[in-house]
């Protein structure tokens, strides 16, 4: 097992470079202009001459390498720096978005907050409930539970949060007035009455993307768990006499996880890169509007940074499920 | 299950599909799915023979109508019927979602029990799924935009042309989940007693995945379906929605439903019809995959 | 055109500016602004976004500024140089003007000419890439005789000589922190792009890209009672429905900008009763452009370009026909509501150069443009489309990605439709049409479609270089990467002359005639179809005052005045 996760590590470097070059490839392909949000009244001529000053005239070779330098080489100085109070990384020119015109991991950091606070949030709900929910439904297939699980999942699932986001804040902005629906990022839990005052804010952008994750998982969940809850295992268990709850919660659950952790591994990178709709209904402006942002104003070093750390959390989140599934299941072996 | 009909099995393959329609029949929920999903594709492609009104055409005086005699179901801010929007945007959204689901399911399960099965295609697969994964969705769809609208309207016509490139584009960005989760199941399968018993006795690999792994991965994958029958039809509309698919004035239950929710509070009966009519589908295909699972397993046939 | 509506919403918007009592500085708290479409950078240098320049407008600010009404209003200078108060000199190749007395920086340094010199000199300066270059095109040189008089010499007359250091776009920063931000390194000065130090009622406190900024009162701002509040917050991000729901029924928010909803939405929402919807007219005008040019794909590198003429929108008949057959009443009714008024000229304010003398388009005419069409030899066929020699009157209309464009779409398709033309809608993502990548052929610069519609409009008042859009050699065309703003391709040898004797006439009455003549011109060839004179939409709570809604300038010029209202 650790070979394989050594090597694994050791074969995510190159993996990593070439799904960078991929990205980088991609966006250059695709049609846009970093001018296009840039008002018509402004000529041709002077648009020209900032996308110039931009750097865009350059080779796309000579763009690649000054991206991979940056961020593989200056930016990590720039944390070392930062963490150790060095000087490293002084007068070295980082990755600059084209938007804004400063360091595009600043943006990233200051937007971690939000993301993890709302996003994160959400997720470790939706999985918290999905759980129970998928296993009981399974337990008693077809009972009345199961039904009414089946059928609000199924439904949440199939509206989408550019729908329900506006629904509750119809309902408990505009009309019931419980909560601001405008998210404040500067706000700051210091004590308990902020702390509350952060719930209130969070509460309905992690009540629709919840609903997304619980009705997703809670499905994997409940249909593993009936493929094993008829194996034979589980009969012998049973006759051994092992409790009800031993036989369900043990031995079912374990072998039935194997799905679960690979829906659940998929959706953690998700979680870094935001919740695009939500994020933007509720005004949150976390990494996700950041990303969609810069793709709509073609700002490329910061749609290729993004997408590259979430590219990195794909590989390890992956990797992490792989070396799950020989932990839930020792006869899973890897050379 | 245990009776004895082994002597009439002259055929065994028709009895076993007879057997499985059988258990199907017994299964209230699937039936019941089986139904509605009949009736909406019914009503969906007969529908517009007996409501003649054309979904595109604009009576100006008639926009923002409530549900009454003319316009059972109402109209929208231009007047066009709503009824006939459902319905004519019904055949797309279900063309769209069944064949981008069954692209996307069929490249995941091959792509998933290849990789979980061959040793030596589990590094490159998996590492092909992780760089699809990383692709950013937006600038991917319009690089295919750009490389094959002209192509492909060229070749099949503006419509069919515009249909293949979003089913195209939905299945190719969407098949990784199921792709990763069939891997999962097959890499813990392929270690069990019967598929070593089936190995032992000198089945090739194409029998061991079509008759021991396929049928029992079959029930994440009718998960898959069903979830990716919803995502399929959501994402046409965010698609359609961004100018990257149908023309603007063909509608589709995704698009409805963005077009009216602007309308939340004003005209809440617009938003009800596209809603009610994406979750009626995704839940009879539910049901309906249950079922079929439920009957395709010989452990809970005959239960 | 009618000319009085647009006295008329201004006159609303000033109505709503009540004159309030004087406060004390800082006396009201904090106001919330919210603009869905966050600002990315505070200068406006760098950016040329409409979002930026208003954020920006809280802090630094121009010599001279547009008011409500169009007209200009000395800001930082004492009073606007004219040629009838020597300001302006006999030969229109300089202006001189004069700083107000004892200004100061929020830093507390003295404002002196020298800033006002280094900002031309931070625009021109090569390599920065400055998004308002056209602001200071043709300037020779900047002088400054004494610390409050800065003398602008341009190489050619200039008729209109308030470019430089007037209006949201052409604000002045300070020499001392910008100086070492010259060229090549402005984008690297993230400080000083962030955290500008100006002369406006507001200070930037927090500024974080496209979420949120926060300011403080300026406490050198030179009207010592002024701004009323302490603090703004302005929150960006969401879209239209969310601010203008976080003003008008919730009161989250105290004032919402570009809330382009459909006008029943925003009807609805302002019967909440929290705040209320304001709107003014600039020079915006949804149009469509007609394609003179063939565009089959088959002519490879020269499809689009003047070497091969449309097939049939070349017929004036058709472009007439085309233009009779849509009701601009209702479709702006539809669209835009009170927010909108239907026009038939390209160029429509201020009124001075509004033409009347095509305002017969209002009506629409579906029997009369059967009727030309039919008298040009155009024959409907089975299929219900026009047809002559072969050639079916099939269009594509192409336009940005938005909700009214697309309702616009639909209703002219199906009038299209009733005189036998037939459409093919086709919506661009906005970021994509109105790019300029050489290598998309969906941008509305390469226009490979028949017609397209979208807005354009012009800074300030003056339209000179806006009518000289459509000069011939402003065409896109592969030769120029397919640059330009002549999207019809519209190419008429008197229209460039008249265009261009525009540069040396000096007098306001006689360069009103000549823009309306040229106005008439494109109209009466059909070269476009303007459909609608859109205002700028915006809406604040009622627990605001002081707001006057302005097109010509940022939102946000008469901020200082802004007050709360209990």
């Amino acid at each position: 097992m650790l070979t394989y996760t050594i090597r694994r590590l050791v074969l995510s470097i190159p993996t990593l470079l070439f799904i960078s070059l991929g990205i980088f490839l991609l966006l250059e392909l695709a049609p846009g202009d970093p001018m296009a949000q840039v008002p018509l009244t402004v000529p041709p001529e002077v648009k020209e001459r900032m996308r110039e000053a931009l750097g865009l005239g350059e080779p796309t070779h000579v763009r690649f390498w000054k991206w991979l330098v940056q961020f593989f080489w200056i930016e990590p100085q720039v944390f070392i720096d930062h963490v150790l109070g060095t000087g490293f990384s002084e007068g070295k020119l980082r990755i600059i978005s084209w938007q804004h015109r400063s360091p595009v991991m600043d943006v990233v950091v200051q937007r971690l907050p939000q993301t993890l606070w709302v996003v994160g949030t959400a997720y470790v709900v939706g999985v918290l409930i999905a759980l129970p929910i998928g296993i009981y439904s399974a337990y008693r297939q077809y009972s009345i539970f199961d039904q009414a699980g089946t059928f609000i999942t199924m439904i949440g699932y199939s509206i989408p949060p550019f729908f329900t986001g506006p629904l509750v804040i119809v309902v408990f902005s505009v009309q019931l007035g419980w909560f601001p629906f405008i998210y404040d990022t500067t706000h700051q839990v210091t004590d308990w009455d902020s702390f509350i005052v952060q719930l209130k804010q969070m509460i309905m952008p992690v009540m629709v993307l919840a609903l997304q994750t619980t009705a997703q998982i809670s499905r994997f969940m409940r249909a593993s768990m009936l493929d094993n809850l008829n194996q034979d295992y589980v009969r012998t268990a049973r006759a051994k006499g092992l409790s009800e709850a031993v036989v369900v919660m043990v031995h079912v659950l374990r072998n039935s996880m194997i799905p679960v952790v690979t829906v659940i591994a998929l959706g953690m990178p998700a979680i870094f890169g935001g919740a695009i709709i939500t994020e933007q209904v509720f005004s949150v402006n976390g990494i996700g509007a950041q990303l969609i942002g810069a793709i709509q104003a073609n700002d490329l070093p910061t749609v290729h940074t993004i997408t590259f750390i979430f590219a990195v959390l794909i590989v390890f989140a992956n990797l992490t499920a792989d070396i799950l599934y020989g932990l839930l299941d020792p006869r899973i072996r890897y050379e | 299950m245990n009776e004895t009909r082994a002597p009439q099995a002259s055929s065994p393959s028709r009895s076993q599909w007879a057997e499985i329609w059988h258990q199907f029949k017994m299964h209230r929920g699937a039936l019941l799915g089986a139904i509605i999903f009949v009736l909406i594709i019914g009503t969906v492609f007969i529908g517009p023979l007996l409501w003649t009104i054309d979904a595109t055409y604009i009576d100006i005086r008639a926009r923002n109508q409530s549900p009454g005699w003319t316009h059972p179901f109402g109209t929208d801010q231009l007047g066009r019927d709503t009824l006939a929007r459902m319905m004519v945007g019904g055949q797309t959204s279900i063309a769209v979602g069944l064949t981008a689901m069954l692209l996307a399911l069929s490249l995941g399960s091959v792509i998933g029990v290849l990789a979980g099965f061959f040793r030596r295609l589990d590094g490159p697969l998996m590492r092909l799924t992780d760089l699809f994964l990383s692709l950013p969705l937006l600038p991917l769809l319009l690089v295919m935009v750009l490389l094959f609208r002209e192509s492909l309207s060229s070749i099949f016509g503006p419509e069919s042309g515009i249909f293949i490139l979003i089913v195209v584009a939905i299945g190719i960005t969407s098949w990784m989940p199921t792709a990763r989760i069939v891997r999962g199941d097959v890499l813990a399968l392929k270690e069990r007693e019967f598929v070593l018993a089936a190995r032992s006795i000198g089945t090739t690999n194409l029998g061991l995945i079509s008759r021991h792994i396929l049928p029992n991965v079959l029930s994440p994958i009718m998960v898959s379906a069903t979830l990716g029958i919803a995502n399929a039809i959501i994402t046409e509309s965010a698609l359609s929605f961004l100018g990257l698919g149908f023309p603007p004035d063909f509608p589709t239950w995704g698009r409805l439903l963005i077009d009216a929710t602007v309308y939340l509070q004003d005209y809440p009966e617009r938003v009800f019809w596209p809603g009610l009519a994406i979750s009626l589908t995704v839940l009879s295909v539910n049901y309906l995959g249950d079922g079929l699972r439920d009957a395709l397993d010989p452990r809970i046939r005959g239960r | 055109m009618n000319p009085k509506k647009i006295f008329a919403a201004c006159a609303l918007s000033l109505a709503i500016a009540p004159a309030s009592a004087m406060a004390e500085r800082g006396s009201d708290g904090q106001v919330n602004i919210i603009y869905w479409q966050a600002p990315s950078i505070m200068n406006p240098y760098l950016s040329g976004g409409t979002k930026e320049l208003e954020a920006a407008s809280l802090v630094i600010e121009p010599l001279a500024r547009y008011d409500q009404d169009g007209n200009l209003t000395p800001w930082l200078a004492e009073s606007v140089p004219t040629v009838a108060n020597g300001g302006v000199s006999e030969d229109l190749m300089s202006i001189t003007w004069k700083l107000k007395s004892g200004l100061l920086w929020s830093d507390g340094s003295p404002v002196t000419s020298t800033d006002v010199k280094f900002s031309w000199e931070y625009c021109t300066a090569e390599g920065g890439g400055c998004s308002q270059a056209e602001k200071y095109l043709d300037i020779t040189d900047v002088e400054t005789p004494d610390e409050t008089t800065v003398v602008v010499r341009f190489a050619i007359p200039k008729p209109f000589p308030y470019n430089p250091f007037v209006g949201a776009q052409a604000p002045i920063i300070q020499k001392a922190q910008f100086e070492n931000c010259m060229g090549a390194k402005a984008p690297e000065c993230t400080d000083q792009n962030f955290y500008p130090i100006g002369t406006g009622p507001f200070a930037v406190t927090e500024f974080r890209p496209n979420d949120v900024i926060t300011l403080e009162a300026n406490d050198n701002y030179r009207d010592p009672s002024k701004p009323a509040f302490a603090k703004v917050l302005f929150k960006g991000g969401g879209d239209a429905n969310a601010a203008a729901r976080s003003v008008l029924e919730t009161g989250e928010f105290d004032y919402a900008w570009n809330l382009q909803l459909a006008p029943d939405v925003l009807a609805s929402m302002e019967a909440a009763g929290k705040g209320k919807v304001i709107s003014a007219f600039g020079t915006s005008v949804e149009r469509i452009m007609i394609n003179f040019t063939d565009i089959d794909p088959a002519l490879g590198d020269e499809r689009g370009t003047i070497a091969h003429p449309h097939p049939f929108l070349t017929d004036i008949n058709v472009r007439k026909a085309l233009s009779m057959a849509i009701d601009r009443v209702l479709l702006t009714e539809i669209g835009y509501g009170p927010a909108g008024i239907p026009t038939c000229n390209v160029l429509p304010a201020p009124a001075i150069y509004a033409s009347t003398a095509n305002d017969a388009c209002l009506t629409q005419d579906i029997a009369g443009a059967n009727e030309i069409l039919e008298n040009a030899g155009w024959v409907k066929g089975a299929d219900g489309v026009r047809a002559k020699d072969g050639v079916r009157l099939s269009i594509l209309y192409q336009t940005s990605t938005n909700a009214v464009r697309q309702d616009y779409q639909a209703l002219i398709k199906q009038w299209w439709s009733e005189i036998g033309v037939e459409t093919e809608l086709r919506n661009i993502n906005a970021s994509v049409f109105f790019g300029s990548d050489p290598g998309s052929p969906d941008t509305f610069q390469k226009f490979f479609a028949d017609v397209e519609m979208y807005t354009n409009n012009f800074d300030g008042t003056d339209p000179e270089s806006y009518m000289a859009n459509w000069q011939c050699d402003q065409r896109p065309r592969p030769e120029t990467q397919w640059q330009g703003n002549n999207m019809p391709r519209y190419c008429n040898d008197e229209y460039d002359k008249l265009s261009m004797s525009m540069a040396s006439v000096g007098g306001l009455e006689e360069r009103a005639a000549i823009a309306r003549q040229l106005n008439d011109m494109l109209m009466q060839d059909y070269a476009m179809l303007p459909l609608t004179h859109r205002g700028r939409v915006a809406a604040h709570s009622n627990r605001l005052g002081g707001v006057v809604m302005n097109t010509w300038d940022s939102e946000l010029w008469n901020v200082a005045d802004w007050t709360r209202i209990e």
